[in-house]
């Protein structure tokens, strides 16, 4: 796997899982955990290639829109819920995460972090909308409406009453820098969550 | 090469080339849904590729309404026209022949050559006509399991068919778990809605008012019911095409330069219709293809689980891949999705894409590149599953 934060992802989900990729792409992360912990479940997309290579690998996926929720899954359908990089492309982040929690009990979210040092420079010494690696669109034709930092999604969760189980940062494709240490706010340009539901 | 083979039309590389239809002679009676039996029957069918030693490798294609046997490849050297889903069954085509033994059959009471109407009822020595039994896709599935066996086909790759027959490639998931290792179910529905039954209904009511029906014995009164059939085909093709397709083939434009203020063909559309309508009945047999509407209408597999589809699919252990099309308003992709649904809260492994295309209904028959990649996608998952690929 070549995205950083499948790798963790991969750490962080447990053998035999049934789980739900939300905006699954290629297929890649679910045929990597069906093949290395035997996951079994479903991946959602609207990516027409993306739809294809996961149909040729053998990943299950449904062509569907998340902006239209997930009422086709039972409560509890799954253990888990993966979204990465695609919560902020959604018409309401909050009202997916509640989605999320009602059909696994967990969900695993990734995301551009906007407070990353990089896209705070970009937009206070020259005066732009950030253009990053894990930002590469203009502001015009972005299909991320809603971007967030690291502390903004904490501060969600807290509101929401939810659980962070374990939370991470990254640094563009390195694997070896994820960190929840140091300023993840400032320094993660990808950031992690584990999420479960409150009591 | 000869001079002879030289003045021979060539036929496209990718096709399965000239092909011959068989047909299977059947004496064990078929116990049918509606209490009736079939004491004898036969079933034409065609074969694409080659069953391999293992006989893994061998797909079965369902077919519509209005389907038969021959869905690719030509009767001779100089058809013009190919097999219905000749599109999508070949070498190199989604359905490829290099790895798949394609059996296509007509089913039971269809009028291409397998018992239905048309054929003689041996207890009376007439035309079973309107007498033959009515049919259900369960009792069609029946009969190609019959089929199958008789080919020495155990377990098929995948049972694969558009429209009603995804329905039977469904029911075989349901009934045959064990037999099919893969299904596609493209175009179809999990029942007809009111609105599909009412239009069924209005084609049989135009047959069946046809003077020259004579309730169903018109061969014997040797007429042919062909502007009941004709006004029958020109309704189920408007449902086949959408509104969009119509309107970009034909919008409003007239045969002559303008109006001529009477009731004969003035526009487009009024013409093609009639054309359809016209070739149809001459080609199609009127009771077949009221049996036919009647089993579409039966078809609602979640009927005896208290209407949960999710139930009736418990059986189901193979893959499933369905496909929509976005302007299909026969079957549009809701009923696609209600199918998809019911296979997620059944635990079912599942894949399901809902193709643009501006063909309405009728885009199941057509190429279509998105079609085609996500078709040709599963198809070589199957292959790879069951290690067919890169074998003769």
């Amino acid at each position: 796997m070549k995205r950083a934060d499948f790798t963790l992802i991969h750490d962080w989900v447990p053998e035999g899982a049934h789980i739900l990729d939300l905006a699954c792409g290629d297929g890649t992360l679910l045929a990597a955990l069906a093949r290395d912990k035997q996951v079994t479940g479903y991946g959602l997309e609207i990516d027409p290639d993306g739809i294809t290579s996961c149909i040729a690998r053998g990943v299950n996926v449904i062509e569907q829109n998340l902006d239209e929720g997930l009422a086709n899954f039972e409560d509890n359908a799954c253990d888990i819920v993966i979204m990465t990089q695609a919560l902020q492309a959604l018409r309401r982040p909050d009202l997916m995460m509640d989605e999320m929690l009602r059909v696994a009990g967990e969900c695993i979210i990734t995301f551009p972090n906007f407070a990353y040092w990089r896209h705070r420079a970009y937009l206070g010494f020259k005066g732009y909308m950030p253009v990053s690696k894990s930002l590469p669109h203009a502001w015009y034709d972005t299909p991320n409406i809603h971007l967030s930092t690291f502390n903004d999604f904490e501060r969600l969760c807290s509101d929401k009453g939810l659980i962070i189980v374990d939370r991470a940062v990254g640094i563009g494709d390195h694997e070896g820098h994820w960190t929840s240490r140091l300023w993840p706010n400032l320094f993660g340009e990808i950031a992690i969550f584990r999420v479960s539901r409150g009591q | 090469m000869t001079g002879h083979e030289r003045l021979m039309p060539e036929l496209p590389s990718d096709s399965v080339g000239v092909v011959t239809p068989q047909t299977a002679h059947f004496d064990d009676p078929l116990d049918l849904a509606c209490g009736k039996t079939l004491p004898a029957y036969d079933l034409v069918y065609e074969t694409y590729g080659t069953l391999n030693a293992e006989r893994s490798n061998a797909v079965l294609i369902c077919h519509a309404l209005s389907g038969h046997h021959h869905a690719a490849g030509f009767h001779s050297q100089d058809d013009r026209k190919p097999g219905w889903w000749d599109a999508h069954i070949g070498p190199g085509k989604s359905i490829d022949t290099r790895h798949f033994f394609v059996v296509s059959l007509n089913n039971l009471g269809g009028c291409h050559g397998s018992t239905g109407p048309i054929s003689d009822n041996p207890e009376t020595g007439r035309q079973w006509g309107p007498e033959f039994p009515m049919m259900t896709v369960t009792d069609w599935v029946h009969s190609q399991t019959r089929l199958a066996d008789r080919l020495g086909i155990e377990r098929f790759a995948a049972v694969i068919g558009g429209s009603l027959g995804g329905m039977q490639a469904m029911q075989w998931a349901l009934m045959y778990p064990e037999r099919v290792a893969n299904v596609a179910v493209i175009a179809a529905t999990p029942k007809l809605s009111a609105q599909n039954i009412a239009f069924n209904e209005v084609a049989r009511q135009a047959i069946r008012s046809d003077p020259d029906f004579h309730d169903g014995w018109y061969a014997e009164h040797h007429k042919v019911p062909k502007r009941g059939l004709k006004l029958a085909r020109m309704v189920g093709h408007i449902t086949y095409l959408s509104e969009d397709a119509m309107g970009s083939k034909f919008g409003r434009d007239l045969r002559s330069d303008d109006f001529n203020f009477g009731y004969d063909v003035e526009f487009q559309v009024e013409s093609y219709l009639r054309y359809q309508g016209d070739t149809f009945s001459t080609s199609f047999d009127a009771n077949t293809y009221l049996l036919m509407t009647k089993v579409l209408d039966y078809f609602d597999p979640a009927a005896p689980h208290g209407g949960d589809l999710a139930r009736a699919l418990a059986p189901a252990e193979c893959p499933f891949l369905v496909v929509s099309f976005t302007t299909d308003w026969r079957f549009p992709p809701s009923r696609s999705r209600d199918i998809v649904d019911a296979l997620i809260r059944a635990g079912k492994r599942v894949s399901f894409a809902n193709i643009d295309s501006p063909h309405g209904h009728d885009a199941f028959l057509m190429p279509d590149p998105r079609y085609q990649a996500v078709f040709a996608a599963f198809m070589s998952r199957v292959a790879a599953d069951l290690s067919l690929e890169g074998r003769p």
